[in-house]
């Protein structure tokens, strides 16, 4: 039972837990209590240390942008406007505060206004659901579209559609990347010819990926009426992020143990079983590396390319938010900015999860 | 002796050459190279390191190209790599991704195409018990030790029916102990078997008490067979029995006497 705890937590990435438990239980006292200190106490400590941090820088770009506007009205108004303004704004009046870097708090409470903001959302969206069930079930009867409720995307809507478009982005580069790399990896004559191709697309920015992507989508898709700029986002992910999975398949198929391709050439084993029973479990680890990048990389795109195409979701927020300029508009870019690398964070954990899974490696 | 003369010749090596090109000319490994392996016999290849002992074994196996000269297996010239020579490698090199039974399997699938599933599965299932893992079937090839991968090894060999065996310095990388308990394995299923074998080694001690012929090749580049001892010691050989033989000396003595050289 308890091994079986620790297997779990250290399976899921919580391995740090082990010696806090190990210590309820009373087990080697001295050595828990150091392992806890290092791997628990000081970790939090931290956090704390970066939150102050943050706080007094905060605090400071407050007061340096609330002199700022002090002087600002005093040169164009006079002195009373200013003695006004300054009033106004140490009255924590909403509508003179100075907009800068928010501190903790305000990032929390922007958080709290999101999900605020969400909740109420999700209430309209049942509400509307209910009221057009029966229109629909009619219009289903007809043949026609249902009808759907086209209000404003909460914030965790914008997380899922980002999602989405991150995994179709991902798919699309395994799909394509992974048996290109194993083709590339097995024929040399292949792979010295194609390898300047790739050297010199692999750093391309995003951007230009997502002016390719859309000069080619718009074009063959004129006539559909698809999410166009859906299918230019995912697709430009997938471009941006499939390199790392390319050139580590590549690597992986071309570096296979000679001592197992010399089995397999002993055994005269078929070229599918070959590929499929010796040279892809043998690669699945640098594979399986490629992968984690390109997911990481693809996450990281993904903004950016939103906000250019336009495309709903974490990256459309973000620039909607700093379009906005909204007084609590900077604390949810705040928000916005560790949900994205929380995501990230968790993305990159499942993927080592399922590594281990499938790895002969771990084992 | 009159036994094994009448038996039919299994594996030849003819006018056999190897050369590495360099920038400096051609560098030769092996050249002019004779050999005549009959039927049933049991031949180690014993030699200075660098002097192309495993070059050849790796020809004969089909993994490496011949430059010049023929290598023929049962009356056939041989093309590539193949399962009627199976190889016992140094390092195990058993898939670490399949259990001992799979890692059996995959070559018994490809020579027993026509068996039945349970035809094959009990294939596996003897020679894995022959060297020792009956109880270990489907344990994954990354969990055993060195010595039992290398058990593995020969099971998968063994397995596959061939009509030449080749080893390459197969215990090469065990410790002594296990070394003993592999040789001890290799007397066992061979003397069952009696399939031709070709082993190249360093071990002296190991050569006498497995083979029937010991190869002396002279230093390389340009090596050749440079003497051939007859082990003569009946089989079945056992450990003790054989290394008790006062003519195990006096072999032991003039193999050690030519390495000198």
């Amino acid at each position: 039972m308890e091994t079986k705890i620790l297997n779990a937590l250290k399976w899921s990435g919580l391995g740090f837990l082990e010696p806090l438990i190990k210590l309820i239980q009373g087990k080697e006292k001295d050595k828990n209590i150091r392992l806890v200190l290092r791997q628990i106490v000081v970790p939090v400590l931290s956090v704390f240390i970066f939150l102050g941090v943050c706080n007094f820088g905060a605090s400071y770009l407050y007061n340096k942008e609330r002199d700022i506007k002090i002087e600002k009205t005093r040169s164009v108004q006079g002195d009373a406007a200013a003695a006004q303004m300054a009033e106004c704004i140490d009255s924590s009046d909403l509508s003179c505060k100075p907009n800068s870097l928010p501190s903790p708090a305000d990032v929390k409470q922007g958080a709290i206004s999101l999900w605020n903001d969400h909740k109420m959302i999700s209430e309209k969206k049942s509400a509307f659901k209910e009221k057009t069930a029966a229109i629909n079930k009619q219009r289903k009867e007809q043949g026609l579209k249902a009808i759907t409720y086209t209000g404003r995307p909460s914030f965790v809507d914008q997380i899922i559609t980002s999602l989405k478009t991150v995994f179709a982005g991902f798919l699309l580069a395994a799909f394509f990347a992974i048996p290109v790399g194993i083709v590339l990896g097995l024929s040399e004559t292949l792979r010295s010819s194609i390898n300047w191709i790739i050297q010199i697309l692999k750093p391309v920015s995003p951007v230009v990926w997502l002016l390719l992507v859309s000069m080619v989508v718009k074009t063959v898709m004129a006539n559909s009426d698809s999410d166009k700029a859906f299918i230019i986002s995912f697709i430009s992910v997938g471009f941006c992020s499939m390199w790392a999975t390319l050139v580590n398949t590549t690597m992986g198929v071309s570096s296979v143990n000679p001592d197992y391709i010399n089995v397999s050439k002993v055994l005269r084993l078929s070229v599918f079983s070959n590929i499929f029973k010796v040279i892809l479990p043998a690669s699945i680890p640098m594979i399986f590396t490629g992968l984690r990048i390109t997911l990481s990389v693809a996450w990281m795109v993904l903004i950016a390319i939103e906000l250019l195409a336009q495309s709903p979701g974490l990256g459309s927020f973000v620039w909607e938010e700093f379009q906005n300029g909204a007084n609590d508009s900077n604390a949810k870019i705040i928000v916005a900015m560790f949900v994205i690398g929380f995501i990230g964070f968790m993305l990159d954990r499942v993927m080592m999860f399922i590594q281990k899974l499938i790895s002969f490696e771990a084992k | 002796m009159e036994t094994v003369t009448a038996k039919k010749t299994m594996l030849e090596c003819v006018n056999l050459k190897k050369a590495y090109p360099t920038p400096k000319g051609d560098f030769v490994v092996l050249e002019d190279f004779q050999l005549k392996i009959k039927e049933e016999e049991f031949i180690s290849i014993i030699g200075h390191s660098g002097c192309g002992k495993s070059t050849l074994l790796t020809m004969i196996a089909g993994l490496n190209d011949i430059t010049e000269g023929n290598i023929i297996v049962d009356a056939n010239r041989i093309q590539g790599a193949g399962p009627d020579r199976a190889v016992v490698f140094q390092s195990p090199s058993l898939f670490p991704w399949m259990t001992a039974m799979e890692n059996v399997m995959i070559g018994v699938k490809q020579v027993f195409a026509h068996g039945t599933k349970k035809q094959r599965e009990d294939i596996c299932k003897y020679y894995l018990d022959k060297v020792g893992l009956g109880d270990s079937f489907h344990q994954r090839a990354s969990s055993l030790s060195q010595g039992m991968q290398q058990r593995v090894g020969i099971a998968r060999a063994f397995a596959l029916k061939p009509k030449v065996l080749l080893l390459d310095e197969p215990f090469g990388m065990l410790d002594s102990m296990t070394r003993v308990e592999l040789q001890d394995v290799l007397i066992d299923v061979w003397a069952k078997e009696k399939i031709t074998a070709v082993m190249v080694t360093h071990d002296v001690d190991e050569a006498i008490l497995l083979s029937d012929r010991v190869i002396m090749m002279t230093g390389g580049p340009y090596a050749k067979v440079g003497d051939v001892a007859h082990i003569e010691i009946e089989r079945p050989r056992h450990r003790k029995t054989t290394i008790e033989d006062p003519r195990f000396y006096e072999y032991r003595q003039y193999l050690l006497n030519f390495l000198d050289h």
